[in-house]
């Protein structure tokens, strides 16, 4: 960490000398994964990295150039000077904020905890799963990583944060002839979990409701998401569609849809950076914009969409501190994290008032399809058979397709419990009117 | 440096050492509807360091090229933490040796931005043009990278390779219906396999506005032809993942299911993977353990007679190492991943196969795919039912779904047509897009299912 101030502080004053304003994001990086591989620990990592991205503006036009690993600063500059001529014309100006709101996403138990104790934590989990199932065998990666983000630009706005995550998760495998069974599940937070891992618990349900086979067939079905299924097939095609720039070139189906209600009146969502502890949180986005919680559908009517500086200069709108880099790109509007609000219904009583139907836990492949259109189809990797409001068994050889705007247009009853999905969804389960089910004859 | 490396790595209380030390530079420029929205320039330099200590592993990687003795040191006392009883490592003899970049193709480095930038605009130009299309996103990517990799046991490689895409995604809306069509295509290193693309270009856009009318598939079970590129996918997810060692080593069921001499297809059916074949995405002379690159036969007339290793697994497993063991970057560790993997061509001719086909689906330009082992999906954007032997109405994507160990044995017909699609990219444990390619003729498959409404 210590040569890269001095670094990014030449490139700075360098790029500021040569163009007409300039802005520099870094971050260093240090992530200590630990992997154990069928129930044993097999290896321990340590990743230690270091990024530089310079964007400049020159005669209106954006430059940009990204380095890791140090080299001359006026290499750097030069780089991103030689892009300029091609480069979009810039409709917006660096942001000067000093002020961010205080969102904490640094703990210092993440810091502090040692690789061997990062290994307990995934030998207990493995020990706890296999006790419920004696013959599955676990991957499990146990992760801590610590993050300085520090972004400095012509116009006086400067923010430096820390941010550590931890991260600890399952895959279990349970092979018995040629049928496999996945289980698993993933949490992450900026926090150690301490006791607290439901990972456990998710896997040993995921098993319990395997126990029995149960068959379905083809036609038109409710279907109830769990958390992990809403984060596998809705989120990807939401994320586009409320994404500014989608909008803004109509290929999202949201456009000029502000104000009118296309979802269900049971549905808000919000992109939410300001929740404490949550990975995907942050005091501004990667352009030094202050975070905010942006209302994306409220009461199923179309509310907003998501913006950042450049794309909210073309569109004549305001940045909703959206703007993300991905591998120090360049920064373009993202959510940082989809949140569903809670209904009424627990899970037990969605099985119950639907009768028949399926649940999904997992669905794999769901990215793959017209996602710009709202267009899921996938293999239901995990899923289970519910006859007469019980959960009779899992079902193999099936498909379930929809589309997220027609689905998220019926919805029966959202869940009372959300739960977080890896970094990027807050959900309950979602009991959804119909989707579309294919199953082998 | 061959000697600062062999220090680095050399005299440690472990039973191996490896170094890599990365060089890369990419430029990419993205059209968006009318605008260059990015054009970018990024360069990287680091390095990473494995260590093995009686089957335990550490794995450091870092960007400050200092102290690379100390770095070794700090890895081999790491994999002390996860050591166990021994280390299975098959031996591979240690090589010397440098691969240079140097090519007959037109290297992407050799041509300026603006004839680039040229190119893409007359590419998203024809995109815009065709009525009906709302907006295009066009992405170039051209890169180099050079890989010095350094062993305990004495090798010393240097590999430079250069890879360049291109992907057009054409967008098409009528009201607040949304279509795309999209198209990858890529070269090793030769930007004039990038050109004269005007033909294809044209063909997804106007796909693009075609699919606002066509309608979805209804599922269910179909005879499902593929062509050339889904069935290099399809040779890809649906059996060329489970070929991957590293998932099999460790589970005693799964190897008894994946015995090699199993029958899992027809005599018609034999898949390949070769990172030998000149000239591919998919090739290089070593893989990221110094492990010489060679042809492997996975299934052969339809019987499963070899798998793809590491020199961990290949130990493991008592089979011979098959150079394997690829790295995304220098912030990964090798793993074992495909490299041009295709279903070797047969006797048929396409009419052939779709002559006798009463009623099927005829699917086409590979979408996506992903495995779970068992199970795989993989989509199609461009399909058509087939109706009475021949091609009829166009459809929405499809998604089609199979079982690895029921659908293999439903392949009841492989075309003579091989082709090897060159716009794929491949995703494992984090480390994505690895180049790739996949590849085979036109195939029949029975009883495949069909995702829709």
């Amino acid at each position: 960490m210590g040569a890269l101030m001095p670094f990014l502080h030449d490139v700075f004053s360098e790029a500021k000398r040569k163009a007409d304003e300039a802005e520099v994001f870094s971050v260093w990086s240090e992530e200590t994964p630990v992997r154990f591989e069928a129930n044993r620990l097999k290896e321990v990592q340590g990743r230690e990295g270091s990024l530089v991205a310079l964007r400049l503006i020159k005669g209106g036009r954006i430059g940009f150039a990204v380095v890791s690993g140090l080299s001359e600063p006026g290499a750097v500059v030069d780089m991103a000077l030689e892009t300029v001529p091609f480069g979009s014309e810039a409709k917006f100006e660096f942001p000067s904020s000093r002020e961010c709101p205080a969102v904490p996403v640094f703990d210092q138990g993440v810091v502090d905890t040692a690789a061997g104790e990062m290994a307990g934590m995934c030998e207990a989990l493995i020990a706890r799963v296999r006790e419920h199932t004696p013959d599955v065998l676990c991957d499990a990666t146990v992760s801590k990583a610590f993050a300085r983000v520090h972004i400095l630009n012509s116009r006086g706005g400067e923010v430096c944060y820390d941010k550590t995550v931890f991260t600890l998760g399952l895959d279990g495998v349970v092979v018995r002839g040629e049928d496999m069974l996945f289980v698993g599940d993933t949490e992450t937070s900026c926090r150690p979990p301490g006791s607290a891992s439901r990972v456990a618990d998710v896997t040993m349900w995921q098993l319990e409701m395997s126990r029995n086979g149960a068959r379905v067939s083809s036609g038109s079905m409710p279907v109830i998401l769990t958390p992990r299924a809403v984060a596998a097939c809705l989120a990807m095609p939401l994320a586009m569609g409320f994404n500014g720039r989608t909008v803004l070139e109509g290929a999202s189906p949201l456009r000029g849809r502000l104000g009118e209600r296309l979802f269900d009146t049971k549905l808000n969502l919000m992109d939410e950076a300001t929740t404490p502890f949550r990975p995907e949180s942050r005091p501004c986005d990667d352009e030094g914009v202050p975070s905010q919680s942006t209302v994306l559908v409220e009461d199923g009517v179309v509310a907003g969409f998501l913006y950042d500086l450049q794309t909210a200069g073309l569109a004549g709108a305001r940045s909703t501190g959206s703007g993300s880099r991905s591998r120090g790109g360049m920064p373009g509007p993202g959510v940082s994290c989809l949140v569903f609000n809670e209904g009424e219904a627990t899970f037990e009583q969605m099985v119950a008032e639907m009768g028949e139907g399926l649940v999904v836990e997992q669905l794999m492949g769901a990215e793959q399809g017209n996602l710009l259109g709202g267009d899921f189809s996938g293999n239901v990797l995990l899923g289970f058979k519910v006859e007469k409001g019980r959960v009779v068994g899992r079902v193999k050889d099936v498909m379930v397709s929809g589309n997220v705007y027609q689905a998220l247009g019926s919805i029966v009853a959202m869940g009372r419990e959300s739960r977080w999905v890896y970094g990027m969804v807050r959900s309950p389960h979602i009991w959804l009117k119909e989707l579309s089910v294919a199953a082998k004859a | 440096m061959r000697e600062l490396l062999h220090d680095a790595v050399s005299g440690h209380d472990a039973d191996y050492v490896d170094i890599r030390l990365e060089e890369a530079e990419t430029t990419q420029l993205t059209y968006r509807g009318q605008r260059l929205e990015e054009v970018g320039r990024a360069a990287s330099k680091g390095g990473s360091i494995r260590a093995l200590v009686k089957g335990g592993w550490a794995f450091m990687s870092f960007n400050n090229l200092d102290h690379l003795r100390e770095k070794a040191k700090a890895a081999v006392s790491q994999a002390r933490m996860s050591s166990r009883e021994r280390s299975d490592f098959a031996p591979v003899e240690p090589v010397v040796d440098t691969v240079t970049t140097d090519s007959p193709g037109k290297s992407p480095r050799s041509v300026p931005l603006g004839v680039k930038k040229a190119l893409l605009d007359e590419y998203n130009g024809i995109i815009l043009g065709t009525p009906g299309i709302m907006t295009s996103v066009v992405n170039y990517a051209d890169g180099l990278r050079r890989v010095v990799f350094a062993s305990s046991q004495g090798s010393y490689i240097e590999q430079g390779r250069e890879d360049v895409t291109i992907r057009f995604v054409a967008v098409a809306r009528d009201g607040g219906e949304v279509q795309q069509s999209g198209l990858s295509v890529g070269s090793r290193d030769d930007l004039s396999a990038l050109e004269g693309l005007h033909h294809e270009v044209t063909e997804t856009a106007r796909r693009a506005v075609e699919l606002l009318k066509a309608p979805p598939v209804k599922g269910g079970e179909y005879t499902v032809i593929l062509d050339p590129v889904l069935a290099g996918v399809f040779a890809h997810e649906a059996f060329g993942h489970l070929s991957e060692s590293d998932f099999i080593y460790e589970d005693k069921r799964l190897q008894e299911v994946m015995v090699l001499g199993r029958r899992f297809g027809g005599k018609h059916l034999s898949i390949v993977d070769d990172p030998t074949m000149p000239g591919l995405r998919g090739s290089y002379k070593y893989d990221d353990e110094g492990t010489p690159a060679r042809k492997s036969y996975l299934i052969r007339e339809g019987v499963l007679v070899g798998r793809l290793h590491s020199r961990e697994t290949a130990a493991r497993m008592g089979e011979a190492p098959t150079g394997n063991a690829r790295a995304l970057s220098y912030r990964h560790p090798p793993i074992v991943r495909m490299s041009n993997t295709y279903i070797e061509p047969g006797p048929s001719t396409f009419e052939e196969l779709i002559g006798e086909v009463e009623e099927g689906v005829y699917a086409r330009n590979w979408y996506g795919g992903t495995t779970s082992m068992e199970m795989f999906t993989f989509s199609a954007g461009d399909a058509f039912m087939v109706r009475r032997g021949k091609v009829a109405e166009p459809l929405r994507p499809v998604v089609l779904t199979g079982n690895l160990f029921a659908t293999l044995g439903e392949i009841d017909a492989v075309g003579n047509d091989l082709d090897m699609n060159q716009g794929g990219g491949c995703g494992k444990l984090g480390q994505a897009p690895l180049p790739v390619s996949n590849g085979g003729p036109h195939i029949r498959i029975r009883r495949c299912l069909v995702g829709g409404k």
